[in-house]
């Protein structure tokens, strides 16, 4: 009867962190005996987490978005929309005659499949154009096809932004009877998971990209090195290399093409530095994930000595749209140096975090304040922090710098492979840049004695700096030591580890001075500087002595006081003060 | 294999290598293990696992977390076979092994409960949440619980950041998380299993 009616659950890692499970099985139990037939499918992210769980609802007036679902709204939902024809307004984020700013600045190009089709169906995903690309590339010849990836002006997402198709052509000049292409699916920065996105949402359009990559450059085999912490994304890349070779595109003979290519998938065993492309080779190959000095470049002398391309995951998800719509669509988009879209994880203090695809050179004004919705809470915006620990944070003053590889290197920070962490007055930037240094030099893999060392030496610096102790000629120590691991590291760890806090030095150093100078953290952070206090609006309830795990509060004449020797700072309290009466200072 | 104590009752999963006696970690009772109680030869399932991959070195880390996934740490003796098998030393393995975080070397609690310090979550109060969790649990991060039934790490980032703070119990996430909810969390978790 309403068979035309189509619903989507958001089943990405988020949604499912948030009950996209339990909805979908309430929404299955609630359909069963009900006189409805709708499809049902379990869809990748839609990108939207500030709403998860979600539901979309494909009518014959055209898509309504529920979001922040309970439970208890499946039975309503289903009978008002799916019975009754009504929307079930009390969660309704937009229906189909407005559109919601959230997506307006919005361009989706890697993210065009992710939230519309169900990622474990190969038809779905032929349905929308899915595999043409490879057929037509079949019928060109390799040069051409790395030629219009040149003329796409397609560059690496994974960071360092190096152009692809210039990459592709070292790798299919390289002479060799052997060669290999290794999608790299580590990602492992702190506060980045669109590559975990784009293999949860569209895992065909990242195989299809590899397969024209294996055969525009020669290769017979392919890697998918992909960290383990992410399951759903292996499990959906398993199904899809299985559907692939069924279909024929991937195996003996593509396509009575007479090119032949298979891909393997390797898990990751938790080490970042296998981000870094030698590291990770060596981590194929079984052994330690360290990285080794180039020359010799992959595309000479890769995986297993062999001439090897190594691309990210949104790199190759690009590939399949560009030799559909062709190059000159692609880098219509973008800037003169850099063409497509770029990814962001927009997470932090952030009304309405998620993940948001935009042109390359729209500005962090945009991304931050137009669609992620401005500060949580009105508060002041203080900072923005791009491309994890290699990369820095930015203040107000550069909301208008347009994000592309050149502007934000010159800025100090980096594109990187797409974290964007907002802050706001609450955040302390000493705090931050301790913050990274304690994550880099837990994983400097040890092999280079200034990456080794000097990231140890420069977190005990901040640690000092957090606590009030050392002086302004500390602060020249710490810059020209972040100077000496900048310069003498062999890898992308340690070349980028000192960048935060570098930035925060340039940006905020009079946040350094305040701490070391008046022993004070402003942004209430930084535990050895600052104490609880309890107002006088206190009403005794007690609440607060409950939580404080050392005992630090007591009742005192009018209201409960905390014992400044033995409070640990935790601020346990000013969390469970159900009126809001404890302060920090 | 699961165990009961005869003498105080106390059930724990025991990994000892006798097949034959077996101490109470509770109450130091020395008792004769129970002729049907399952004994898990370790022997067949690695063989199993071997069997899949190639006798090539690029199989150790494919190896390593398979054998992690049947025994949920990497047992010594299991080390030895992969070594005789690959046709590597026992140090190669262990240099491989102690490099990857992802790799342990003692037996987890029932549950594994994960702390994420992704940026999101660090700017967001993951250090109050972890705070709460070490109270609740009485552990410290990288700790196993006296029961068994709890093992606390901290990880680098889940990747669910928008529902920062974050922690997982096995595989499951929980987000928007406050002190108070992270300890109801862990709470019901302790209430499935008495």
């Amino acid at each position: 009867m309403s068979a035309e009616k189509r619903v989507r659950v958001g089943y990405a890692s988020c949604g499912i962190a948030a009950g996209a499970s339990e909805i979908y099985d309430e929404l299955m139990d609630t359909l069963e005996g009900k006189d409805v037939d709708p499809q049902v499918d379990k869809v990748g992210c839609m990108g939207m987490c500030h709403n998860e769980p979600i539901v979309e609802i494909d009518d014959e007036n055209g898509r309504y978005t529920y979001g922040n679902l309970e439970v208890e709204d499946v039975e309503n939902l289903v009978e008002d929309h799916l019975i009754e024809h009504v929307p079930y307004e009390d969660k309704l984020i937009t229906g189909p005659e407005e559109e919601y700013d959230y997506f307006s600045n919005q361009r989706k190009v890697v993210l065009r499949n992710s939230g519309e089709i169900n990622p474990e169906s190969i038809e779905e995903y032929m349905d929308a154009e899915g595999y043409e690309a490879l057929e037509k590339a079949l019928d060109m010849d390799p040069q051409e096809i790395i030629d219009t990836i040149k003329e796409s002006n397609l560059r690496g997402r994974g960071g360092a932004g190096f152009p692809t198709g210039m990459k592709w052509q070292f790798a299919k000049d390289a002479k060799g009877d052997e060669k290999y292409i290794i999608c790299n699916a580590d990602e492992g920065d702190p506060g980045a998971f669109m590559d975990r996105s784009v293999l949860e949402g569209d895992p065909h359009a990242v195989l299809e990209g590899m397969i024209i990559g294996a055969y525009a450059t020669g290769a017979s085999k392919g890697y998918i090195y992909c960290r383990a912490e992410y399951p759903v994304a292996l499990k959906r890349l398993d199904i899809g290399i299985k559907r692939a070779r069924e279909k024929g595109f991937l195996g003996e003979d593509i396509l009575d093409s007479g090119f032949s290519f298979d891909i393997e998938i390797k898990e990751g065993a938790g080490a970042f530095v296998c981000g870094e492309e030698t590291a990770l080779m060596h981590s194929i190959e079984g052994e330690r994930g360290m990285p080794r000095p180039r020359p010799p470049f992959p595309a000479q002398q890769g995986l297993f000595d062999k001439p090897t391309n190594i691309n990210n995951v949104e790199t190759w998800a690009n590939v399949p749209w560009i030799l559909r719509n062709g190059a000159e669509e692609f880098s219509s988009m973008g800037t003169d140096e850099s063409g497509g879209t770029k990814v962001f994880a927009l997470a932090g203090k952030v009304k309405r975090g998620g993940l948001v695809e935009v042109p390359i050179g729209t500005t962090l004004r945009e991304v931050i304040f137009d669609v992620g919705g401005g500060i949580e809470e009105d508060k002041e915006f203080k900072a923005v922090q791009l491309g994890g620990p290699s990369g820095g944070c930015l203040p107000k003053e550069y909301l208008d710098t347009p994000v592309d590889y050149e502007t934000l290197t010159d800025a100090g920070a980096i594109m990187g492979s797409g974290g964007m962490v907002v802050m706001n007055e609450d955040d302390c930037m000493v705090n931050v840049a301790q913050y990274f240094l304690d994550f880099t030099q837990e994983e400097s893999c040890g092999k280079c004695t200034f990456c080794r060392v000097g990231t140890k030496r420069l977190l005990e610096m901040l640690d000092s700096f957090s606590k009030g102790e050392g002086s302004s000629e500390d602060i020249e120590k710490l810059k020209e030591m972040a100077d000496k691991i900048k310069k003498h590291s062999l890898c992308g760890l340690g070349q980028t580890a000192p960048n935060p806090v570098l930035t925060t030095l340039r940006y905020f150093e009079d946040e350094y001075e305040t701490h070391l100078e008046e022993q004070t953290c402003e942004a209430g952070v930084c535990r050895d500087l600052i104490t609880y206090t309890i107002t006088n609006s206190c009403v005794s309830c007690g609440t607060c002595v409950e939580e404080c795990p050392s005992d630090a509060i007591s009742e005192g004449e009018e209201k409960y006081v905390i014992d400044q020797e033995i409070c640990i700072q935790c601020g346990a309290c000013e969390e469970a003060c159900p009126i809001d009466a404890i302060e920090v200072e | 294999m699961e165990l009961e104590c005869e003498n105080c009752g106390h059930e724990w999963d025991y990994q000892g290598e006798s097949e034959e006696y077996a101490i109470c970690p509770e109450c130091d009772y020395e008792m004769e293990i129970p002729a049907e109680a399952e004994v898990i030869a370790p022997q067949r399932d690695i063989e199993d696992i071997l069997d899949k991959h190639p006798k090539e070195p690029s199989s150790l880390i494919p190896i390593l977390q398979k054998t992690q996934e049947q025994y949920g740490y990497l047992p010594r003796d299991v080390i030895e076979r992969i070594s005789g098998y690959l046709d590597l030393p026992e140090s190669k393995i262990y240099g491989v092994a102690t490099f990857y975080a992802q790799f342990r070397f003692e037996p987890q609690g029932e549950h594994v409960v994960r702390i994420c310090h992704g940026t999101a979550c660090h700017v967001k109060g993951a250090d109050g949440i972890t705070d709460a969790v070490e109270d609740t649990l009485n552990i410290d991060s990288g700790e196993t619980t006296d029961d068994g039934m709890f093992t606390l790490e901290r990880v680098a980032c889940l990747g669910c950041c928008s529902l920062a703070p974050v922690i997982m119990v096995d595989d499951t996430a929980h987000g928007n998380l406050t002190r108070e909810k992270a300890k109801e969390v862990l709470e019901k978790y302790r209430g499935k299993n008495t």
